[in-house]
């Protein structure tokens, strides 16, 4: 057994974390800023967080993931880091050449107090900012929250750049919250397909899956570029994909701006996906091309097609919120049974809305935000499921607990695909289904007796 | 596909100069020191600048002290719970990341799949932690009643002033079987994870070691210091020893146990594997209990069977030297063979090897094995001593950031130390050639012309590859597939990608393989498609 010291038996605990379903706010903001074009993110710390959150992202994405960090010492810890990131800024400037640099504070530099603002003032008043050349930052202590917060902070970040010129541009801003590359492109597609203008930020696609061409280049083509950020202030509207995600970008553009805005879940599955849909054709006052509501209808066929395998199928989930969300609507929609649930990001809202989405159930789901996966494994050791959906640390508890598993989340370390094929959109959902009803029959092909041993669905 | 030995087309000289071109000045001057040209000179090693602070701003390979620490040293000992006092992101990712192997069998106890934290909250931050590590301490006794706890600070701890130390000690004497120790091995101490595995093996050799005087078993015992089992090199090289007949007292710190580090002051020999991170404790292990030291390198086939050897001549017990030749006799002839097919689609390839502070030396053995050259190479986190010798460790600066890097004095222990073996027996040795505490470093081993450089950065390393066009690059996983986007595979040599063993003879095979898979793959041949390589429209199209 792997997890070999995990107690049925569960005993509360008040300080103590065990195989966490979280981790901290920078990587989060690192994996955003990756979204802007020509960015390099900056970790505003020691040096080793910054080399964890790349290491974490390049084994997730099997792409380069460039970042610089100001490298303190224990003189910076003592006397501030300000020193450090002026120096950084022209180094970085002057040697990589980034359109935009995008500071993340770290525990440290926060523990410290560093005032990011005041030392880019600084930056800029010195000379140190090439001229049409800019930074963002965003403050990401990980002793709140979690790396969640982080992407949420950075995006947050963004709309900083935003201008209202008092001329509405046409343009509906979208926020995907923190998806995959592919997902990315999925949501410019669907829209396209409706021809309605949007500018996605961040924007991965075109960054952390790009070809092997015998080439590199520290900044690729894609993401969200500085001016499309600015012009995010004459947009109609804002589509706030994931309230733990996108919210905060959304409002503050609202606040600042005076773009209105609308929080959607991620377009996971049917229903979020028609969500979704029907939001832009509605805000664009165009309508749905027949494509769209075929894909639509290919879902719901294969929904009819294999409901039998869903059909009262326990399980057991780990995730990020507003992934979680989306998918605990999408899995009861096809009658499937969320039992178990653990986010390593704090906030009674989800479990709230959890309980809300699987209030019709015959029974009550197990839910906590702030959990770890260590309590997850205890809830199924004591209530057995048929499904585990989670990031791949969740193998652990799949081979002990001899579980099908659907990695799906961040991070994916064993496996490739999420970079390539989305999840989100009706596409996303037949991809999903296909990976869920595989991962049951192929469970079932093992486990049936010779006699019962089938040939088709 | 890349080809057999390319023309070099730049010289050192010009490959460092446009390597610095672009920087502002200060910076071009400080890193012009860390960029070494080979100048053999004859009989004194050239100087290189290490261990000194990374520039902030430019894209470094390093790592923090707590990896060091927590990740590198500590990682592999599978019966302690290593708690992390800190916000949650140190911990979560210093988990299951290092391929570190080890085995418990079916019913030991074996926390390295589990990852634990205090989970630091803003209130901890303006409130303190003790409480909370206390708390989470008692919790983690409370589940697994583990032999021991070790409590590791994180960034924020050292600077809100936790006590660590004194919450571990309160708690090893208030359940009084459980032993509780701290690293202060906060990230922005030092200046890489150097000073991380300073810190651990400081602790180790503090509160483990000699706590267990029990006699072990075996006639020729040793302890295997700075070998981490990656990929399962330590199990690989544990086979060969058990061949031997040599019993492996303590492996520092690959797929070992409490017991172990407890017991490792019964062995007789101490062999340093990886220089870098635990030359040191070796030293420490000699003054106080009288064992000494002799480097090792289990990477090449050649150089284990020379280990080997040594650790024979060291015990000079003729049933020992002749079962270690009939076991170098019994493995060569499977390295030979693999050798034969490999190499003639290997040789006169070049390599670049920027890793750790041993591995990019250990390596080039197996290149050479190959056939293949190694062009250019340095350490991560390596020291001056590591480059250029054990001679240059008296006259070493002590600066600002290794001064608050503790140093344990330890003096012979009045009832342990034993030496083992007379002074005349030690003379002989040496007279004979033998060498203890010798380390020569990488450069020696570098062929003229050369380039050494230390704490290579992203820049450099695109630079070095565009310029010299290596076969094969070997670094970790945040270079890898920058590397890779320009056409040379990238191997990893922390933590082995997917592979390993690659210490011993049957990891000398299997790295023989893995780099022929990569310097040979059909992949690197497919990076232009047709109407890339043949962009006019000269001809119409021909139907059948
Ligand atoms: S916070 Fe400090 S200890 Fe943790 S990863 Fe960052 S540098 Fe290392
Ligand atoms: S110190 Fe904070 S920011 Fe750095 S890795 Fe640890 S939790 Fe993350």
């Amino acid at each position: 057994m792997l997890l070999r010291h995990t107690p049925k038996e569960i005993k509360e605990r008040s300080a103590l974390v065990v195989n966490p379903a979280k981790t901290c706010q920078p990587i989060g903001a690192m994996y955003a800023a990756l979204g802007v074009h020509g960015c390099l993110p900056h970790s505003h710390g020691s040096q080793g967080c910054c080399a964890y959150h790349r290491s974490a992202l390049t084994k997730h994405y099997k792409e380069p993931i460039s970042a610089a960090t100001s490298s303190f010492t224990e003189g910076a810890s003592v006397f501030g880091g300000q020193a450090n990131l002026l120096q950084a800024i022209e180094n970085i400037f002057t040697v990589y050449e980034p359109e935009v640099i995008a500071v993340h504070t770290t525990c440290l530099s926060e523990t410290i107090g560093d005032d990011i603002k005041q030392i880019r003032d600084k930056a800029e008043k010195s000379g140190l900012v090439p001229k049409g050349k800019h930074i963002i930052y965003c403050n990401t202590p990980s002793y709140i929250g979690s790396h969640v917060t982080g992407f949420s902070n950075m995006v947050k970040g963004m709309t900083e750049v935003a201008e209202n010129t008092g001329k509405k541009n046409g343009k509906v801003n979208v926020i995907p919250g923190w998806v995959e590359p592919a997902d990315m492109e999925e949501l410019k597609r669907l829209a396209a397909l409706m021809a309605v203008p949007i500018t996605l930020f961040p924007d991965t696609s075109g960054v952390l899956n790009g070809p092997l061409s015998g080439e590199y280049h520290m900044f690729p083509e894609g993401g969200v570029t500085m001016k499309e950020l600015k012009e995010a202030g004459d947009a109609v509207g804002t589509l706030a994909l994931g309230e733990w995600c996108s919210a905060d970008a959304a409002r503050s553009l609202d606040t600042r701006c005076k773009v209105p805005c609308k929080v959607l879940d991620m377009p996971f599955g049917l229903k979020a996906t028609d969500r979704f849909v029907d939001a832009l054709r509605i805000i664009a006052g165009t309508s749905v091309p027949e494509e769209i509501t075929r894909e639509r209808g290919q879902l719901v066929d294969m929904i009819s097609d294999s409901h039998q395998y869903y059909y009262q199928k326990k399980v057991a989930l780990f995730g990020d919120p507003d992934q979680l969300i989306a998918m605990t609507e999408f899995l009861v929609s096809i009658d499937m049974w969320p039992t178990h649930m653990v986010t390593g990001t704090p906030g009674s809202k989800f479990e709230k809305r959890i309980k809300e989405l699987t209030a019709h159930l015959p029974y009550e789901v197990n839910v906590k935000a702030g959990g770890d996966m260590f309590l997850l494994h205890q809830w199924i050791k004591n209530e057995p499921v048929d499904l585990l959906i989670g990031n791949t640390y969740g193998k652990y508890i799949s081979r002990d607990e001899d579980l099908p598993f659907l990695r799906w989340g961040f991070p994916i370390l064993d496996r490739v695909g999420h970079q390539y094929f989305p999840t989100v959109g009706y596409k996303g959902g037949l991809r999903l289904l296909e990976k869920i009803l595989g991962l049951l029959l192929d469970r079932k092909d093992r486990d049936d007796s010779e006699t019962q041993f089938e040939l088709t669905l | 596909m890349a080809t057999q030995s390319k023309p070099a087309q730049w010289t050192p000289a010009e490959v460092k100069e446009e390597m610095l071109k672009k920087y502002p000045p200060k910076v071009a001057r400080k890193r012009a020191s860390s960029i070494l040209i080979n100048e053999a000179l004859s009989n004194t090693t050239p100087e290189i600048q290490a261990n000194v602070r990374t520039i902030p701003g430019i894209i470094t390979m390093r790592g923090c002290t707590y990896a060091g620490c927590k990740g590198v040293i500590m990682g592999p000992t599978r019966d302690i719970v290593n708690l992390v006092h800190g916000p949650i992101g140190c911990s979560f990712y210093a988990w299951l990341t290092r391929r570190n192997q080890t085995d418990a069998g079916e019913t030991g106890e074996n926390y390295m799949t589990y990852a634990f934290s205090t989970d630091m909250q803003d209130s901890d931050v303006i409130f303190g932690g003790e409480k909370k590590l206390k708390a989470a301490i008692q919790e983690a006794y409370d589940l697994f009643h583990p032999k021991g706890i070790a409590v590791f600070a994180t960034c924020p701890v050292g600077l809100i002033g936790d006590d660590i130390h004194a919450v571990a000690k309160e708690m090893k004497d208030k359940f009084g079987d459980c032993n509780v120790f701290a690293f202060s091995c906060e990230g922005y101490k030092g200046v890489s994870q150097s000073a991380g595995h300073h810190i651990a093996n400081n602790q180790v050799f503090k509160h483990l070691v000699g706590q267990n005087d029990e006699k072990k078993p075996g006639e020729y015992k040793i302890n295997l210091l700075g070998e981490y089992n990656i990929g399962g090199d330590g199990f690989e090289i544990d086979r060969i020893l058990k061949l031997c007949g040599i019993t492996n007292i303590a492996t520092f710190s690959g797929n070992s146990t409490y017991d172990q580090f407890a017991s490792a002051h019964t062995a007789d020999l101490s062999c340093v594997m990886c220089h870098r991170s635990i030359n040191y404790v070796a030293d420490m292990l000699e003054t106080k209990y009288g064992i000494p030291w002799i480097k090792v390198n289990f990477i090449g086939a050649e150089a284990t069977a020379k280990s080997l050897r040594k650790i024979g001549q060291y015990f000079g017990d003729k049933t020992l030297i002749d079962r270690i030749e009939a076991v170098i006799a019994a493995e060569m002839p499977a390295v030979k063979a693999a050798l034969e097919d490999i190499k003639p689609r290997t040789e006169g390839k070049t390599a670049m090897l920027f890793v750790g502070g041993s591995r990019a030396h250990h390596y080039m053995e197996l290149f050479n094995e190959l056939g293949m050259k190694t062009v250019s190479t340095g350490y991560e986190f390596g020291h001056r001593d590591d480059y250029e010798g054990r001679e240059v460790i008296p006259g070493l600066k002590v600066d600002a950031d290794s001064r608050n890097i503790e140093e344990i004095e330890v003096e012979a222990d009045p009832e342990r130390f034993a030496p083992r073996k007379s002074e005349e027996e030690m003379k002989a040795l040496t007279d004979s050639g033998f060498e203890f505490k010798d380390y020569k470093g990488l450069i020696p081993d570098m062929d003229k012309g050369t380039l050494v450089i230390d704490d290579l950065n992203q820049y450099e390393a695109e630079k070095l590859v565009e310029m010299i066009k290596p076969d094969i690059f070997c670094a970790g996983i945040k270079e890898k597939y920058s590397i890779q986007k320009l056409g040379i595979p990238l191997k990893q040599l922390h933590s082995y990608d997917y592979g390993g063993p690659y210490a011993g003879f049957q990891g000398a095979v299997n790295f023989y393989k893995e780099i022929d898979r990569l310097v040979n793959s059909k992949v690197w041949g497919f990076m232009k498609a047709p109407w890339q390589e043949n962009p006019e429209l000269s001809a119409t199209y021909v139907w059948e």
